[in-house]
């Protein structure tokens, strides 16, 4: 099959344009439309909590950037723009899934009833992640790119062993598609028909490197070639990506394998606050992307339908500006972790050589108190 | 001569390799239009074409295997990986394949490939970018190991190993990225795989090897008015190992303190360790003592000061070598 045969040329960007595929229920103008194959019936009460969701969710990241750049972070990745996409995956798992996050997820982090500080304190670097994957059923973040989607393949083989009733939802990024542990896991997830749902937020950018550089056909196409569906849907209307991640979590619960959810939206931040999208991308393409803002059209939609009034909106701000003010100061007054601590749960149970090691590095950093020289010279040859 | 900072030290280096040698090729993750993550590669694929400088998918295995495809065609490809914790997806590659196949093609097939990689700690990154894996490709036959540690060498080094015949892991001391040096590129080049001593002294020689050169520069600096002498040795090359000049210095101070971020068990010290007490044995005052980062995975930032061998780790050393 040459590309010409799906349409697409090599060379040719328009595919990159989301296309007639494309699942919307809301439109960025705040219209609810309607799909044959993804029917949604939410209550007024739960679009204005997908809407008080989606707000504090933003809140988070901004309050986090700000933190950044005033040097209470080391680095933050910036979900701003992908609101829709991830409240919408969250919404869509039930208590006994399982999520795997890359490292992005804050907003289905929230939806999980994660702390954002148990999230902040990874990127100020006191820890991988403070929350408990288990409890949470969201799975601490992980780095290196691709990884986790074997991850979630192996425990959806669990659950069949189990005999359990849940779901993995899996996520990854349009560049983590080139990556040969995510292609694994797709032969994996088909061959054992795994109750996995793969969520790609196609961002259009992988740091610097637009989707082309990745793949020569539309990233949902290709889960064909393994063998179970690919959709994709506007990954900034946030009850299409409700829809269609709740059916595919639902097949997968229920024997019929794996779904490939392309989730179409696009990075507004830099890639985390060490990069500058000014160097490789036009600031009229984001302009085009802040008419399709994923948290406005649900605004729109609110006010237009009556379901919520001005006194909504300016409770959620206010909650808003007090999460912000809970953020800030938990961030500020974040305890450093104890040094000794990088000796703990390097195995199961301590070994002799690391517990001989740990006790003389405690010995050691004893002996600058003890001397009266104070803290060690740390940092002072950096 | 101009003052450059390591990080464009390299770029230079890229650069006139490429000019050169147009069979020298640039692949990697953003290395293209971003100029690399810390910009070692800005402004070479404007000048040199995206042929020449390829913004490849995100997929370290397709980088290194599709380097090795390019070096048997006559190429000589040289892979940026972002971060020394994303080596691992292409150490299959570089280990059963790169490292392997000049032996299994007896001599036919040269694999002319430089593997770029900034590594070590102390610039407050989340996991996965601070880590020192050179050891696992320093046991590995058939490839070659150096580390720069200074603007000048990272110039020299970088051209040395790109014209080499055999694959070279080439470590980028990343927290020096931004340090400067005056540059002189019309001199002679020392040779790519020998050590060099940085620093004579007479009471302890002190080896080290990318980031760790300055630190041990620095305490070598820090007891000078304290009557104590410290040689400091740049390892320079880490497979093969240069130890010749190692062997001399220390048959001359008596003692030997090796220093690196890596975690110490089974780290390029412990070999070190092993061939001084070797050669060395009848000269050796004190056990050759190892500083090096702690046997655990590399911690959150906020301890990577407390993990990382510093100055004081490194006197400590020099002082325990002293009671023996």
């Amino acid at each position: 099959m040459s590309a010409g045969d799906i349409g697409v040329s090599p060379g040719d960007s328009s595919f990159a344009e989301a296309g007639p595929e494309l699942i919307q229920l809301l439109t960025p103008e705040g219209e609810r439309v309607e799909h044959p194959d993804y029917a949604i019936n939410l209550s007024p009460e739960e679009l204005r909590a997908i809407y008080r969701d989606l707000a504090l969710v933003r809140r988070v990241d901004v309050e986090a950037t700000a933190l950044q750049r005033q040097g209470e972070l080391g680095i933050w990745a910036s979900l701003l723009g992908q609101e829709g996409a991830q409240v919408g995956a969250g919404w869509a798992l039930e208590d006994q899934d399982m999520a795997f996050p890359t490292y992005r997820e804050h907003g289905v982090a929230w939806c999980r009833k994660v702390d954002p500080l148990d999230v902040i304190s990874l990127f100020r670097g006191c820890d991988n992640g403070s929350w408990d994957p288990l409890a949470t059923k969201f799975n601490l973040y992980t780095v290196v790119i691709g990884v986790q989607c074997l991850h979630a393949v192996g425990y959806g083989m669990g659950i069949q062993r189990d005999g359990s009733d849940s779901a993995v939802l899996a996520f990854l990024g349009d560049g983590a598609t080139s990556q040969g542990d995510v292609n694994e896991s797709f032969v994996w997830a088909s061959v054992f028909a795994a109750p996995v749902v793969f969520f790609c937020q196609n961002n259009q950018y992988a740091i610097s490197e637009p989707i082309e550089k990745q793949s020569r056909i539309p990233l949902f196409q290709r889960a064909r070639g393994f063998g179970f569906p690919g959709v994709r849907v506007d990954g900034n209307d946030v009850l299409a990506v409700l829809a269609v991640t709740r059916k595919a979590l639902e097949a997968a619960r229920t024997g019929q394998g794996p779904t490939f959810i392309e989730a179409y939206t696009y990075r507004m931040g830099a890639h985390t606050t060490s990069d500058d999208p000014s160097r490789y991308r036009l600031a009229s393409e984001m302009e085009a992307w802040k008419l399709k803002d994923p948290i406005e059209r649900v605004r729109a939609y609110l006010i237009r339908s009556g379901q919520a009034d001005a006194a909504f909106f300016e409770s959620i701000e206010t909650e808003s500006d007090e999460l912000a003010a809970r953020i800030r100061k938990g961030t500020t007054e974040m305890p450093d972790p104890d040094p000794s601590s990088m000796f703990a749960n390097v195995y199961a149970e301590q070994t002799p050589y690391l517990r001989e090691q740990a006790e003389q590095f405690a010995a050691y950093r004893a002996s600058f108190v003890a001397s009266g020289d104070g803290a060690p010279l740390v940092g002072s040859e950096a | 001569m101009a003052s450059v900072t390591l990080g464009k030290a390299i770029n230079m280096g890229l650069r006139k390799a490429m000019e050169d040698d147009p069979k020298v090729l640039l692949m990697g993750e953003d290395i293209g239009r971003l100029g690399g993550v810390f910009r070692v590669t800005d402004g070479l694929q404007k000048d040199f074409g995206e042929d020449r400088v390829i913004d490849t998918p995100l997929a370290e295995s397709g980088i290194l295997g599709t380097a090795v495809g390019l070096a048997m065609r006559g190429y000589r490809p040289v892979c940026e990986i972002q971060f020394d914790g994303f080596i691992f997806p292409a150490y299959n590659q570089i280990v059963t394949q790169v490292a392997k196949i000049h032996a299994r093609s007896r001599g036919k097939m040269p694999m002319r490939i430089v593997v770029r990689v900034p590594f070590g700690g102390g610039i407050g990154a989340v996991e996965h970018h601070s880590e020192s894996p050179e050891a696992y490709f320093s046991h590995t036959p058939g490839l070659k190991v150096v580390a720069c540690s200074n603007p000048v060498d990272a110039y020299w080094m970088i051209q040395q190993a790109i014209r080499q015949d055999d694959p070279v892991l080439f470590f980028e001391p990343k927290r020096r990225y931004w340090e400067k040096a005056d540059l002189d590129t019309a001199v002679e080049p020392e040779p790519l795989f020998e050590s060099r001593l940085v620093r004579p002294g007479h009471d302890c020689t002190v080896l080290a090897y990318g980031p760790m050169v300055k630190t041990a520069l620095q305490a070598a600096a820090a007891v000078e008015g304290e009557g104590r002498s410290l040689e400091v040795v740049d390892l320079r090359t880490l497979s093969p190992l240069d130890l010749g000049p190692v062997f001399e210095s220390v048959r001359r101070t008596g003692r030997c303190v090796v220093v690196h971020e890596a975690p110490t068990n089974l780290g390029l010290g412990s070999e070190i360790a092993a061939r001084i007490t070797e050669e060395c044995f009848y000269s050796l005052e004190a056990p050759v003592l190892r500083v090096g980062g702690y046997d655990t995975p590399y911690p959150p930032s906020k301890m990577e000061e407390d993990y990382l061998p510093d100055l004081d780790r490194i006197l400590d050393a020099v002082d325990r070598s002293f009671t023996f």
